[in-house]
């Protein structure tokens, strides 16, 4: 009897199981640099963001189980290879996210395409990723070269700055966000005068500075990011750059430099972002929650991009009720408009490139700034339609069909 | 005005006395590497973290003391090479005698948990340190303009160096400190406290670390990751002067401090690697080092 009882319970589960079928697993893996020169911009405050995202949608969708994992890259494509390998195989994860560093992204964007899976740039600037070397289960949400590029660039020539000099970081994103920036300031009848390109992660930038100054260039454009911005623009203060009338242009600056910087050095620096946590009152809310794992610290757009990234994402899964074909999802967030707490309404083009509105920023002098993370000023908006490349310059094979 | 393979001989001038300031910070790293392994035999792989220590303890103790960069200058390096005191007791002081191999995992893994320490609270990006109000500005030198700050760098940096080689190669309390590297025993015998005297040999050698990380805090960016950047790059320094050698090491320091300035006028992709490039031409040629004895 009691056997018998057992087994019927054992068909009743069976039989109710259909209706529970909605139950959808997905599981997310955040790489990035936890541990190096990037590991501010995304790295534990990217892991942080995607937290909660994954805690607000299953609030509201509790038939939906998320697990997160996340890995240090180490700024190295074999090791961030290896790791999305293991991770798409293996660990049977369905959505890549973050992934600072161009280098790592262009392989992680390839082994998506291979396995089918989703890959969902937040970190990584090169914009090829959404042009020449697009694929259909890579999104570029965040930001990319040409974005930076056109907002900083084009603005700085409309007011002055006609004639530049680049200082560049030598790999992927370097070049791309050089090329992309030249392009910008030429298409305005600005001019280059001189480049030099210089190792990842040195320290000391004296002899680029000094060649930037002899170049008698109007704008010093810095074609880098992270602990190389900073050290190009401290030595720069020292070396009277801008004393002497030339002028830095950020070209990848985040909130996290102009705050190790020290706003004495940063102030006056123009660069251009998606997303500020001081902009409304949204982003105010989501930063006081972020901070409650990441105390005294302020997000970046990086971080934001993590969470809306994730949030759309799991929106695209829902209405597809599956996470396995990786193309399909991807077909799925383009085809959904976007509209999360932190970007607002915004679309995924045919490229893989989500679109929203750019803001140009300048920084603010110690006297303007008010309370910590009081950072910028808006100079101007960007409106979504205008921020970044046109859909068929960027020569996607997805575009021209 | 003449030209030198087509870079005019002004900028030129400027880019050497460039490569001097970067050889003065590669001097001083590398002294205090030389020192520590010529007297103690301890491959220092916590000096990157040493040094790192040096500037962040400058940026906590104006933060948090008010103490500003003069002080810093001096105070820093007594705490951190007080810590490295601390260190010598508790690990090295045991592995003497065994193979250098040892030290060396045990110094890096120290390193790694130094950097682990410090980005976990403070993040990679970095903290904010200005130039002391008297050393800001600079001069027109006519061939460049030359901020005070790295002249200062020069100075202090050459005045540091040439005091330690001095005091290790021509005083009294130097020369005790060879013999006991030499024969422990027998400099016992003479009443004179080895242990420690080595374990003061190691403190000095970490304050000097933590002084060129004070010395850096103002231009460089003060991150967690500060000294593992430099510490190869210083440590291709000290093999190409001959390890162990204080005055290669100096030389050494300046003189690649040169080489690697002019590389990036000439070819700044290849800035990172000219150094490894010329250790690997010394190794072949010169196992021992330029001014290395043979072992």
């Amino acid at each position: 009897m009691k056997r018998l009882l057992g087994l019927a319970a054992f068909a009743a589960a069976l039989i109710a199981s259909p209706a529970q079928a909605q139950q959808i697993t997905v599981k997310i893996g955040v790489m990035s640099d936890m541990s190096s020169l990037y590991s501010d911009i995304g790295g534990p405050g990217s892991v942080a963001a995607a937290k909660l995202a994954i805690a607000d949608f299953t609030k509201n969708n509790p038939n939906v189980k998320v697990e997160l994992i996340s890995a240090d890259h180490q700024n190295k494509a074999d090791v961030g290879s290896n790791i999305v390998n293991q991770w798409y195989d293996v660990e049977k994860v369905d959505l890549v996210i973050d992934v600072p560093n161009s280098g790592v992204a262009f392989a992680v964007s390839q082994i998506a395409a291979n396995k089918n899976k989703v890959f969902i740039v937040s970190g990584a600037a090169a914009s090829d990723l959404t042009g020449s070397k697009c694929n259909a289960n890579t999104v570029h949400w965040t930001y990319d070269t040409w974005m930076l590029a056109n907002g900083t660039g084009t603005a700085l020539v409309k007011t002055g700055g006609d004639t530049w000099f680049f200082l560049t970081a030598d790999y992927a994103f370097g070049h791309a966000l050089e090329r992309d920036t030249a392009a910008a300031v030429e298409k305005a009848n600005g001019k280059i005068v001189g480049k030099v390109r210089h190792p990842l992660n040195t320290s000391d930038f004296s002899s680029f500075l000094l060649q930037a100054q002899a170049s008698k260039a109007k704008v010093i454009g810095l074609a880098n990011a992270g602990g190389d911005t900073i050290n190009s623009i401290k030595q720069g203060a020292e070396f009277g750059i801008v004393k002497g009338g030339q002028k830095f242009a950020g070209l990848l600056v985040f909130a996290s430099d102009v705050n190790a910087l020290g706003l004495q050095t940063a102030q006056g620096l123009t660069l251009t972002e998606t997303w500020y946590w001081d902009a409304n009152d949204a982003n105010r809310a989501w930063t006081k929650r972020w901070q409650g794992e990441r105390p005294g610290k302020f997000p970046t757009m990086v971080q934001a991009g993590v969470y809306a990234g994730i949030t759309h994402y799991l929106k695209a899964v829902v209405a597809l009720k599956s996470a396995t074909d990786g193309k399909a999802v991807v077909a799925q967030m383009k085809a959904l408009p976007t509209d999360d707490p932190l970007f607002g309404k915004g679309t995924i083009r045919a490229d893989g490139r989500k679109v929203h509105d750019a803001y140009l920023f300048e920084v603010k002098s110690p006297a303007e700034s008010k309370y910590p993370g009081d950072f910028y000023k808006l100079r101007a908006t960007i409106p979504a339609d205008q921020a970044f490349r046109p859909l068929k310059e960027g020569s996607c094979p997805l575009v021209s069909g | 005005m003449f030209e030198i393979f087509g870079i005019p001989s002004t900028a030129l001038f400027g880019q050497l006395l460039i490569g001097l300031i970067n050889g003065s910070f590669y001097a001083l790293l590398s002294l205090g590497l030389a020192v520590i392994f010529g007297m103690l035999n301890i491959i220092n792989f916590t000096h990157g973290a040493q040094y790192m220590l040096g500037a962040f303890a400058a940026f906590l103790l104006l933060q948090h003391t008010g103490l500003n960069y003069w002080a810093a200058l001096i105070v820093a390096p007594i705490l951190v090479g007080a810590v490295g005191v601390l260190i010598e007791r508790a690990f090295l002081q045991w592995l003497y005698k065994l193979d250098h191999l040892y030290g060396l995992l045990l110094t890096f893994g120290l390193a790694l948990i130094i950097e682990g320490v410090a980005r976990n609270y403070y993040g990679s990006a970095g903290l904010a340190y200005t130039i002391p109000e008297a050393l800001q500005g600079g001069q027109n030198l006519g061939f460049m303009f030359l901020p005070n700050y790295r002249a200062w760098v020069i100075a202090a940096s050459l005045v540091v160096c040439l005091g330690t080689w001095f005091v290790i190669e021509r005083t009294r309390l130097g020369a005790n400190l060879r013999a006991a590297t030499e024969n422990p025993t027998l400099v016992r015998a003479f009443g004179i406290n080895v242990p420690r005297m080595i374990m003061l040999t190691y403190g000095f050698g970490v304050a000097l670390a933590a002084f060129a990380g004070v010395m850096a805090a103002p231009i460089y960016n003060v991150s967690p990751q500060m000294g593992s950047e430099l510490i190869i790059v210083v440590f291709a320094v000290v093999v190409i002067g001959g390890m162990g050698s204080i005055m290669g090491a100096i030389v050494t320091g300046f003189g690649l401090g040169v080489v690697e300035g002019l590389t990036k006028v000439f070819f700044p992709e290849a800035s990172n690697t000219v150094i490894f490039v010329i250790m690997a031409i010394v190794l072949l040629v010169r196992p021992a080092g330029l001014f290395g004895r043979r072992a």
